[in-house]
């Protein structure tokens, strides 16, 4: 699209690591000339040294080359050296994909050379098909960071933003900057020796943030609107007085932070009781103490305190019946210690006893564990059974040391009760309302606009105002890969609404979520991608004179990028967009399209194979690999030269989910043996980059059954595989046992009439 | 439940500070229950050192001070080796041992607290072991008639000792001796005083 109007095609065969002495290059020359049909092609003996990559730019200058075809390693490798702006280029795998990781010795030459061949061909076949993408430059585009919630992961996020230069503006709902830092008597410590409760220091940190010239502080106040995308995100910001005002911000740090879990729901643990208290309800003691000897609420100075962890937590693996949170909170176990120490630092006489059933006091913790031993407090590995609250409260508990059943008595019982995130609407059930809401349900309408109210973030996506939720109502978070990434791009979730963790985890947190949000507004003013595919120019386009307006693409995307016009036709905002591909995928009309990356790319190569016929007894299978676990999978198997079948031919994507099913029935069509894909790992404990793409592709995938008997093959021809990262041995075995399999199986019936 | 020594409080812990050998060390057991993997006595035992632990912290003072477990201590020194969190284990099972020993709530008959009696009554005498009396009143510990029985039972094992040189028979008429003996009794005796100071048993 962006192509000069005079493409000029060249290949380059690197002759280096090796290739030169286990292929024949001036053959491999000729296919690229005879069958790529590529204007230019040049050998190399160390094509990625400086000479080579001059040669290369020396061409692009003087020939006007436009395309380039490098035949040498993995597309992964020398990426540095191989950059060339303007151009498109693809990349033949001869390194890894092949020397490699074909056989050994004379009697797999002519496999191996049939395997570089192949991957020339296609090489050369996909970059006639791309165009250099020109990227998507906004002429304006903000770089305010909105920071939603003013307690400390949203505070520290908000001054790591003003101090990198961006402008920010702190929506906080409340009167006041502090959050729930503000309860605290002191704070768990930050730093070293750490054996000592420190000053909890929010209103320093407030003071910073109304301080800086940088922050626009909103208190008493609440997004009602956001619209728009990254770079361009429309903020509603209504103040409880009724005024409104708007605010435009590249992107979004929702740091809204957690309540306590009710204690009234604790009635097993003594809930609700007299002198029963939890650990926010300690704190309010402890700040009304001031240093002096703690009293309960009836003014009786406390003389012996038991601390109970995991209280209505860990289901049934902490204390309380097993009907409240499934998930450890974290900070609980360094928090009772602080407490323990308020009162051992005041009266060492006092009797601290804590009722653990594992404690966790990750990192330096262990050394405020250990102080705290020192000061006398008790630990004590136990299941409580229940507690009696009143003037002389009672535990019943068993010593899981000891193994017995013991009674023991205290003046105050502390329940370290669990976080419980403010992540705003579920959007399961928004979709739910919305639904019956449209199906003119009144009971509907009513619900709709009070989850309307709960929401933090009102965003207009066609998916729901909030970000999705993870397990246990935590906002969206990539966990396993990029823990601040949500499904909605330019925003990220910090703090306790992410996951649960302590003030000094939630400030490292905020610190990683203002970074994440600096790189957004960055990448967008640039017009490239946001994370994981950061820097990429290229954007999804659609060619709509040919879509049939079937909206699988609005649904499919896992990030809400695409939205629906009057007409049914998609709607693309890039900035949203994280060029995963799923749209591509989905499209039934392979309308949609990437510069670099689309239907005919890989459908291209897929053609461009060379399929034996069945009498040569060559199987040809095909590799769809995502480029992000498995093609490095294989690269990786390469590396440490274990060896699988040449008869497999693999092509990189971009996700599993950008796999459009044309790619396969054109494969089978063209005598191909077999499909195996490779992609991420699915379901709750997802692993791929883009969340929902490799289950579109196994959902997508499921349903290929009948295509292929129409074709009157058998199922076991496509295959889809999780391939992790690290699965190098494993990804050897799956192609071998796959080959194995195909070959057992017998040729094709397609071949001979693609 | 709230008797001299009130369950889960500290009034039990802090006696074994004050009065035992490295006592104040109790209270830093995390409970991983190394030691009690460790010890190469482990189902010997009635209660681990682990266990031990706890039930100071649990304020069982009868049970812990009349536990014939750290009398079967070796000295072997795997737990702390081992102790992650670096009690000095074997020293305050000694400790124990010795505090319940004074109080006299130590096990009655417990063979190591008896060979430990001996021991100690046989060396303070001269400053030097009698090798000859202490065997002597390790066999007759449990009356005359038992004690014929392990010395006939042990005279091979005595005669070989003696033609080796390695026990001398004159040894029964009260033996070799330090250079100062009244110096070590007096030694002895000075210490006694400065520890019963310090544990509370003042005479």
């Amino acid at each position: 699209m962006n192509a000069p109007a005079t493409p000029k095609y060249a290949a380059y065969v690197c002759s280096g690591c090796g290739i030169g002495d286990k292929l024949n290059v001036p053959a491999l020359e000729k296919v690229a000339t005879k069958e790529g049909k590529m204007a230019l092609v040049k050998t190399h003996e160390f094509l990625c040294n400086a000479a080579g990559v001059q040669m290369i730019r020396d061409d692009i200058a003087n020939e006007g080359v436009t395309h380039l075809c490098i035949a040498a390693c993995s597309r992964r490798a020398k990426a540095e050296a191989f950059q060339f702006a303007g151009v498109a280029m693809s990349r033949a795998n001869l390194r890894e994909g092949v020397i490699w990781v074909v056989a050994e010795g004379a009697d797999h030459d002519e496999v191996r050379q049939e395997m570089a061949e192949d991957y020339v061909r296609m090489g050369c076949a996909e970059v006639k098909k791309m165009a250099a993408p020109a990227g998507n430059v906004k002429e304006s585009s903000s770089k305010k960071i909105l920071v939603v919630g003013g307690g400390m992961s949203g505070m520290t996020a908000a001054l790591a933003a003003a101090d990198a230069g961006y402008e920010v503006v702190l929506v906080e709902k409340t009167g006041a900057l502090g959050g729930f830092a503000n309860n605290l008597y002191k704070r768990v410590p930050f730093n070293g020796p750490y054996a000592e409760p420190q000053e909890v220091g929010a209103g320093e940190t407030a003071a910073q943030v109304t301080g800086n010239s940088k922050i626009k502080v909103y208190l008493n106040s609440t997004v009602t609107e956001t619209a728009g995308a990254p770079g361009r995100f429309a903020v509603k910001i209504a103040a409880e007085s009724g005024s409104i005002s708007e605010e435009l911000c590249g992107a979004i740090v929702q740091a809204t932070g957690f309540t306590t879990y009710p204690l009234d729901k604790l009635p097993e643990l003594g809930g609700g009781q007299a002198n029963v208290v939890d650990q926010v309800g300690l704190e309010a003691l402890a700040k009304s103490a001031n240093g002096g000897a703690i009293k309960r609420a009836d003014g009786q100075e406390v003389k012996s305190v038991v601390f109970v962890q995991c209280a209505g937590q860990r289901g049934h693996g902490g204390n309380g019946s097993g009907a409240h949170l499934d998930y450890c909170s974290g900070h609980c176990c360094a928090t009772s210690i602080k407490q323990a120490m308020y009162f051992k630092d005041q009266n060492p006489d006092v009797d601290t006893v804590v009722m653990y059933s594992d404690l966790r006091v990750p990192g330096m913790g262990e050394d405020f564990y250990r102080s705290a031993q020192q000061k006398g407090v008790i630990f004590t590995k136990a299941k409580v059974n229940g507690v009696t609250g009143g003037n002389s409260c009672k535990v019943d508990f068993k010593d899981l040391i000891l193994d017995e059943d013991v009674t023991t008595d205290a003046d105050l019982v502390v329940l370290a009760t669990g976080q419980v995130p403010t992540a705003g609407v579920d959007l399961d059930e928004w979709t739910a309302t919305v639904t019956a809401a449209e199906s003119g349900d009144a009971a509907a309408v009513e619900k709709k606009s009070e989850l309307q109210k709960i929401s933090v973030l009102n965003l207009n996506y066609r998916q729901g105002p909030d970000m999705p939720q993870f397990k246990y109502g935590f906002a969206d978070s990539h966990f396993i890969c990029f823990p601040y990434e949500t499904r909605r791009t330019g925003i990220y979730a910090a703090g306790p609404t992410r996951r649960p963790m302590d003030m000094f985890q939630a400030t490292e947190d905020a610190t990683g979520a203002a970074l994440k949000a600096i790189q957004t507004v960055e990448n967008v003013a640039q017009g490239r991608a946001a994370l994981p595919r950061a820097g990429d120019l290229s954007f999804p386009k659609a060619r709509l004179e040919g879509c049939t307006q079937c909206k699988r693409c609005t649904v499919e995307c896992p990030f809400g990028a695409i939205d629906e016009d009057e007409k049914r036709f998609p709607v693309f905002n890039e900035e949203r967009c994280r060029r995963c591909g799923t749209c591509m995928g989905a499209c039934p009309v392979r309308v949609i399209s990437f510069e670099n990356y689309s239907c005919d790319t890989v459908g291209m190569q897929v053609k461009a194979v060379n399929v034996p016929d069945e009498f040569e007894e060559k199987p040809r299978i095909l590799i769809l690999a995502c480029e992000n676990d498995a093609y490095p999978a294989l690269d990786m198997a390469g590396l440490q030269r274990m060896t699988y079948s040449a008869f497999v031919r693999a092509i990189p994507v971009r996700c599993l989910g950008s796999v459009n099913t044309i790619w396969i029935t054109d494969a089978l069509n063209s005598g191909y043996d077999g499909v195996m894909m490779m992609g991420c790992k699915r379901g709750d404990e997802y692993q791929c980059h883009f969340v929902k793409g490799s289950e579109m592709a196994f959902y997508r995938m499921s349903k290929i059954g009948d295509t292929l008997k129409q074709l009157g093959l058998e199922e076991e021809r496509v295959q889809t595989q999780e391939v992790a990262i690290t699965d190098n041995t494993r990804v050897v075995k799956l192609i071998n046992d796959y080959v194995a399999q195909l070959t057992e199986m017998g040729p094709s019936p397609m071949k001979g009439f693609g | 439940m709230t008797t001299a020594n009130p369950k889960y409080k500290n009034s039990f812990l802090k006696e074994v500070e004050a009065n035992v050998e490295d006592g104040h060390m109790v209270k830093m057991c995390m409970q991983c229950g190394v030691c009690a993997g460790s010890c190469p006595l482990g189902p010997h035992w009635e209660h681990s050192p682990q266990k031990i632990f706890m039930m100071i912290r649990a304020g069982k003072r009868e049970e812990v001070l009349s536990s014939d477990s750290m009398w079967m201590c070796t000295s072997c020194y795997n737990c702390i080796v081992r102790c992650p969190r670096k009690l000095p284990i074997t020293h305050i099972m000694h400790g124990l041992a010795n505090y319940a020993h004074r109080l006299g709530l130590a096990p009655q008959g417990q063979p190591t607290r008896d060979i430990a009696k001996l021991f100690w009554n046989n060396i303070i005498k001269t400053g030097r072991v009698n090798e000859l009396t202490f065997s002597l009143a390790m066999y007759f510990k449990d009356g005359f008639g038992q004690g014929i029985k392990n010395a006939m039972a042990m005279q091979g094992v005595g005669l070989g000792l003696v033609k080796a040189k390695r026990l001398n028979p004159m040894e029964i008429l009260g033996g070799h001796s330090c250079k100062d003996k009244s110096g070590i009794h007096k030694m002895i005796a000075k210490a006694r005083e400065i520890e019963d100071r310090r544990k509370g048993f003042a005479q």
